[in-house]
């Protein structure tokens, strides 16, 4: 997605564009997939950082600008509510929605000794310069408690925003802390009817439009340097192609990885940023997705859009000891976004991620990989609902008519991400530079998150290393 | 070209980059920043769009000078008229 964003905005201006993609669906981590006719979105629980027309200056509203595409396209519906769950039965509950007053409400009724506090923080939030490229990394946890003193709030904050997009375990830098507090609160969740490929169609229309050329099953094998110059790629094929710039959209590491000798070549330079050097996350995560023949409604589950639960007396957001850590994740269910009384999904969807050890699922033979899948689909399952309304797990299971699952092993499989870590590496590169002087990295690892973090991603670093030069 | 018509060219490229702008009361003489929801990323794209459409080159220098309508129009006819003098 950061990869086409970055050749619309290269293409309109008249330069001339080529993206390679191994696989045959655009779109990278946020993407989709057909089984038995079925559409499945990978990635995208809900697009972040909406806002209502009329609010400027926002992220989507810059997206939308540069990219010259009307909000209509998107055609994006709001949520109807999400909440925070904690406690064994999802006893505390911080409800939100696309209007920031009720989560405050929600927190003050909740937490009315941090109230102060949390407003405090809140306006450091959105005073935060967090598009700077070169801002000094501090600890979120620790300017968190400068503000808030009692960890399960602190601990609520923290996992929506980990869990859409903290490549790093336990703790985050506080500008990615803010980037996506301000995506998920206070900003909010919308969702095109038809989903990520809505989204997708849109941005590869833009750029056929442009003039960009965009060449599918076609991957690039090797990053050929010359001095401090990428001098060509070699594509799967054994092609050579030339450029003048080479902006890669597939992680630090991978990228890294694709370098002549195929080592961290280069980093040892003088001036080289040393977060090239660190290995991918160390988590990922696992999803199970469940088809059911009617509206999650009737199963008394209409409100909730997205539930972020945790039971345990800490979050812990870390790769698990165990394959799957069931103990905390996010419940998704598309039906429940406001589409309007003329547009209902054809079919009731339910999607639980909770966190996973990726090594646990590269080891395993194929069919040892597929009973670790069934097996951990229940426990998942069983997890998740103890945070939603009561309802009959008879009916539940009458209802459903398929189901699906990634894990660490899909991810990586699919759009070539080291480990399956969605979130990429720890460290970021904001400025996108690596230590050759014509080779950027745009997407997950260059550190704006979420889709329309990952669409401004690209834009920015096809303005800021090639256009203004 | 004229000043009025340097002026409609700006306001053409500036419907374009920002549609959700409106640009039926913009005052030539107050800044363009402090009238409109303009950031450094639309500025520079008044910028890209002269050149793709219209050949022209600002270089970053000059910038300031596109602060107002009056001043895009001051600085940049002069320049529309150089280019058309040479065709």
């Amino acid at each position: 997605m950061s990869g086409l964003a970055a050749g619309i905005r290269l293409a309109h201006f008249g330069k001339k564009v080529c993206i390679f993609e191994r696989h045959n669906a655009v779109g990278g981590l946020n993407s989709f997939y057909s089984i038995a006719g079925r559409k499945y979105d990978v990635g995208l629980h809900a697009m972040t950082n909406y806002v209502r027309p009329g609010v400027k200056g926002t992220p989507l509203t810059k997206l939308l600008r540069q990219l010259r595409i009307d909000r209509e396209e998107f055609a994006l519906c709001e949520q109807k509510q999400s909440r925070v769950a904690f406690g064994p039965r999802g006893e505390t509950s911080l409800r939100f929605t696309n209007d920031f007053a009720v989560f405050e409400s929600e927190v003050a009724r909740t937490f009315p000794a941090q109230i102060d506090g949390f407003r405090k923080l809140v306006q450091l939030i959105r005073s935060y310069d967090d598009v700077s490229l070169d801002a000094k990394p501090e600890s979120a946890r620790t300017v968190v408690r400068l503000h808030l003193t009692d960890p399960l709030l602190e601990d609520m904050l923290f996992c929506p925003v980990m869990y859409y997009g903290s490549a790093q375990e336990h703790d985050m830098e506080f500008g990615q802390f803010v980037i996506m507090f301000k995506a998920l609160f206070l900003e909010g969740f919308a969702r095109p009817f038809e989903g990520v490929r809505v989204i997708l169609r849109v941005l590869q229309e833009k750029y056929r439009q442009a003039g960009g050329e965009r060449r599918m099953k076609c991957g690039v094998r090797q990053i050929v340097s010359r001095g401090d110059k990428v001098d060509r790629l070699v594509l799967d094929s054994g092609e050579e192609i030339t450029a003048t710039h080479v902006l890669s959209s597939i992680g630090a590491p991978e990228t890294f990885g694709l370098c002549a000798s195929g080592g961290q070549i280069g980093s040892e330079k003088p001036g080289a940023q040393p977060g090239l050097r660190h290995s991918p996350g160390r988590h990922s995560f696992v999803e199970t997705i469940t088809v059911l023949n009617r509206q999650p409604a009737a199963l008394g589950w209409g409100d909730d859009t997205i539930v972020f639960f945790n039971d345990s007396s800490r979050f812990d957001y870390a790769c698990p000891t165990a394959p799957v850590d069931p103990r905390s994740g996010v419940i998704c269910i598309p039906n429940n976004f406001d589409y309007g009384p003329d547009h209902v999904l054809p079919e009731g969807i339910f999607r639980v991620t909770c966190l996973a050890d990726p090594a646990h699922w590269f080891g395993l033979p194929e069919a040892d990989y597929r009973a670790e899948k069934a097996r951990w689909f229940g426990t998942i399952h069983t997890s998740a609902r103890r945070f939603l309304p009561p309802s009959d797990p008879a009916a539940f299971a009458a209802a459903t008519v398929a189901t699906d699952m990634f894990t660490p092993r899909t991810i990586t499989k699919f759009t070539g991400h080291l480990n399956g870590a969605i979130y990429g590496a720890p460290v970021k590169v904001r400025d996108g530079r690596t230590p050759f002087s014509n080779l950027y990295l745009c997407g997950t690892d260059q550190g704006f998150l979420g889709i329309v973090g990952a669409m401004l991603s690209g834009i920015s670093m096809a303005n800021y290393h090639v256009l203004t030069r | 070209m004229t000043k009025d018509e340097c002026k409609q060219v700006v306001l053409t490229i500036i419907a374009d980059i920002a549609p959700d702008e409106d640009l039926s009361n913009v005052k030539p003489d107050v800044r363009l920043r402090d009238q409109l929801q303009l950031d450094s990323m639309d500025f520079l794209d008044i910028v890209m769009e002269l050149r793709k459409r219209h050949g022209i080159e600002v270089p970053e220098a000059d910038y300031m000078q596109l602060a107002s309508l009056d001043s895009c129009a001051e600085y940049l006819t002069p320049k529309f008229n150089a280019l058309a003098g040479k065709q």
